[in-house]
């Protein structure tokens, strides 16, 4: 039962990351690691900061609707 | 074909009498008192059926999707903006992004031509029409990198549409920022607990923004968990502010109420997304998830009874206090985007196609969460139609008609052919705790109305007014992230527009450029909410047919460009898929612009309303519901710009449609002549599965996929 539990905690606790975007950055890291081995991974500050400044290039990103 | 079994069989034979049922009980009900479950049962039965066989048919027969495509997810992935992304997540993001309060608004307004007539466009809309334009805009789109609703009109139409669509699109993302405003202002006019705990949510916002750039940088879940907590204490405490001697501070007119919103629009839009749009997004985006799952689940164990008539005399008449017309066209654009709605091709085409892993899941994604969307138009409705028809019409009718106080509003109501006495309007203001319930138009208020009326049956009478005020502030949350995220879109496209006069504007980092264009579109919207408030025949009245006519001619041109696109890429045979819900929603809505434009009844339409009121001024006469000689005046500027741009949208969309015919035409005589600007066929090396749970097929796919490429494997 506590099996269960932990497994329907854990399911919830990976949406909300990924709905809210908050594994953005895992995300990336893996993505640079596996296609650009030799580059460098951002610090996550970095990255954060480069992510919501790209909103402010282009507004479109991330528009809601009426 | 593989045959189906007689389980199968059975189930969905069960799931179309459900539906069914809830159909017949609503149609032949008359004089009696509906229990909402009924209303339930054929919304959900019907999008059941909708989803599992129409969508089906138009997503494996008619677009051909294609699981061994890559899609730009899997192709260009930078790991930023363009990833593939889990379907379940992505059906939550591409909900949120097109819920909004228009599903809402729309279908309290429509309510006053009775529940039915409401209810079964919401339902056969969103089946035939809204539904399958997100799909078929969403798979366009994602064979074509993510392309803009704007950049396939260009390329796909050509320059002349594609600028017309550009111009139109721009026209009413201003009118819709002035309603939604507008809606705002209605909500918190005069009402201090609700004015502090709106306030309150940009301190919040900028705590939560500081927190995410300089504490703790992307730790979302934890600044949200406490950004909600504060929300929830600052509806608490505006309450206490609302019994305290601030009281007075919170209280606002209005048109002072405009000033903060326009000053608002305008800070906000140049601030960097980090400080104020970002927390302030994913505050309203928990908020609307959160308020319509609690919503869903109040409204199936309750299980309400209707109150108001399922078709009343102003369907007919077209003399209904809270919009005028006819039923035909106008309840269904006043419904808007509970059915269909323009606005979600910019979404369907921009961000959502840069993340989906399959082309196969475009049914899931895209008609799936339109259906959503619509369940949620149903609730609205359930909402409105729950309280008493009389309280309906005193608090939707505009300030003019309703009076001033309590008695002249029960007269008024009586007018209508409904009844209130004047104790009852008194008690219901009362017990949400607000001076008055008289003409609180823009559905707002009347949502929030139902919202209490549906939780205070779970959580008993006290929690009424903490009910009420927690729909308000849920509503003007997601509406004031709107007016941001919508300002700075206008923006953008007008930085866009100005960079071909003068270069410096398309550099969107140019600050002098960033803050006239953000002055002009905030100005814009800014000017017709201003009229609005100012408007003796009602804002709501004069501006919401104006938006639903915007958003559904937004609709025309996204299922113009599916159509088009259709013909051209060798689907004529299907055309009609986007063809025929394209005739019927140019027919509804150039109907609806053409009265608003050549009716002679003075309700109706603005050029006749203007002659009236200028002939009354040349013979010095005040008509009501104008007051003054200045409210006259105001009436008469107000008509003719309202009928100017009634006819401006109308030709811009006239143009499009009639540009798209061409280019279908000439395709149609000569098919080598017209090019199609598709992305060329790359093999996917992913397998992921097309609905919500896997088939034993996919999963064999999915096992398959893993041993190959192990390292792709998440």
């Amino acid at each position: 039962m506590t099996g269960l539990l932990r497994r329907a905690l854990r399911g919830v606790r990976w949406y909300v990351r990924e709905l809210t975007d908050e594994s953005a950055y895992d995300r990336y890291v893996a993505h640079v690691r596996k296609e650009h081995p030799a580059a460098a991974v951002p610090s996550r500050r970095a990255f954060e900061r480069m992510r919501t400044d790209r909103q402010d290039t282009d507004p479109r990103q991330g528009f809601r609707c009426c | 074909m593989r045959a189906a079994n007689p389980k199968t069989i059975a189930l969905w034979t069960l799931v179309a009498l459900v539906g069914a049922a809830g159909w017949t009980v609503l149609a032949l009900s008359r004089d009696e008192e509906v229990s909402a479950a009924w209303m339930v049962a054929a919304a959900l039965g019907s999008y059941a059926i909708a989803y599992r066989f129409y969508a089906k048919f138009i997503a494996y027969k008619v677009l051909r999707v294609d699981k061994r495509r890559a899609t730009p997810a899997e192709r260009l992935d930078n790991g930023i903006d363009y990833h593939p992304t889990d379907r379940r997540v992505l059906l939550g993001h591409h909900f949120a992004a097109i819920a909004g309060a228009g599903p809402l608004v729309g279908p309290v307004l429509a309510a006053q031509m009775g529940y039915l007539p409401g209810t079964i466009w919401i339902i056969a809309g969103v089946i035939f029409a809204g539904a399958v334009q997100d799909m078929v805009v969403l798979f366009f789109s994602t064979r074509r990198d993510g392309k803009s609703l704007g950049q396939m009109a260009r390329e796909e139409i050509g320059p002349f549409g594609g600028t017309a669509a550009l111009l139109a699109t721009f026209a009413i993302m201003i009118i819709l920022l002035a309603v939604l405003a507008l809606v705002v202002v209605n909500a918190l006019a005069e009402s201090p607990w609700g004015t502090f705990s709106i306030a309150m949510t940009i301190p919040i916002a900028l705590f939560m923004g500081f927190y995410l750039r300089v504490l703790r940088p992307g730790r979302v879940s934890e600044v949200s968990l406490i950004g909600i907590a504060l929300l929830l204490f600052a509806l608490v405490g505006g309450r206490w502010v609302a019994e305290s001697s601030w009281a007075e501070a919170f209280t606002l007119a209005p048109s002072t109420l405009v000033i903060w919103l326009v000053a608002y629009g305008f800070v906000a839009s140049i601030l960097p997304v980090w400080m104020l749009l970002a927390p302030r997004d994913y505050l309203s985006t928990f908020m609307k998830i959160g308020t319509i799952v609690l919503l869903a689940l109040g409204v199936v164990v309750t299980l309400p009874t209707l109150k108001m008539d399922a078709v009343t005399d102003f369907a007919s008449r077209g003399d209904g206090p809270v919009f005028a017309g006819s039923l035909f066209p106008f309840v269904f654009i006043t419904i808007a985007c509970g059915a269909l709605s323009g606005f979600h091709a910019l979404i369907s085409s921009g961000t959502t196609p840069k993340m989906i892993q399959k082309e196969t899941q475009v049914r899931m994604i895209g008609y799936g969460s339109m259906l959503m969307e619509s369940s949620v138009a149903i609730m609205a409705m359930v909402a409105a139609s729950i309280i008493d028809p009389g309280l309906y019409f005193a608090m939707n009718a505009p300030a003019g008609v309703v009076g001033d106080t309590v008695q002249e509003a029960s007269r008024a109501v009586a007018n209508f052919g409904y009844t209130i006495s004047p104790d009852d309007l008194a008690r219901a203001a009362k017990d949400v705790e607000e001076s008055s319930l008289l003409s609180r138009t823009g559905g707002a208020p009347t949502l929030a109305i139902g919202v209490s009326e549906i939780f205070s049956k779970v959580t008993g009478d006290s929690m009424r007014a903490f009910w009420y005020h927690f729909a308000i502030m849920f509503e003007a949350l997601f509406i004031l992230t709107a007016l941001d995220a919508g300002t700075r879109v206008g923006r953008f496209m007008l930085q866009d527009m100005l960079g071909n006069v003068h270069k410096p504007f398309r550099d969107v980092s140019w600050k002098p450029g960033l803050i006239l264009t953000s002055a002009a579109v905030t100005g814009l919207w800014g000017y017709f909410l201003w009229v609005g408030v100012h408007e003796p025949l009602g804002g709501i009245n004069q501006l919401f047919p104006i938006f639903g006519i915007a958003n559904q001619l937004l609709a025309a041109v996204a299922l113009a460009v599916c159509t088009t696109l259709l013909v051209k890429s060798g689907r004529l045979k299907w055309a009609w898929i986007t063809g025929v819900p394209l005739v019927w929603d140019a027919t509804v809505t150039l109907t609806a612009s053409w009265q608003k434009v050549f009716s002679s009844d003075p309700r109706v339409g603005f050029f006749k309303q203007r002659s009236i009121y200028q002939d009354a001024i040349d013979e010095g006469k005040v008509l009501p519901p104008a007051k003054s000689m200045d409210d006259m005046h105001t009436v008469v500027t107000n008509s003719t710009v309202d009928g100017v741009l009634s006819a401006v949208l109308a030709l811009l969309v006239v143009v499009v449609l009639a540009d798209a015919t061409r280019v279908c035409v000439r395709h149609i005589r000569d098919p080598l002549s017209s090019r199609l600007s598709e992305a060329p066929f790359v093999e996917s090396r992913t397998a992921a599965p097309a609905g919500l749970f896997a088939t034993p097929e996919e999963k064999a796919e999915l096992a398959a996929a893993r041993e190959r490429h192990p390292a792709d494997a998440s």
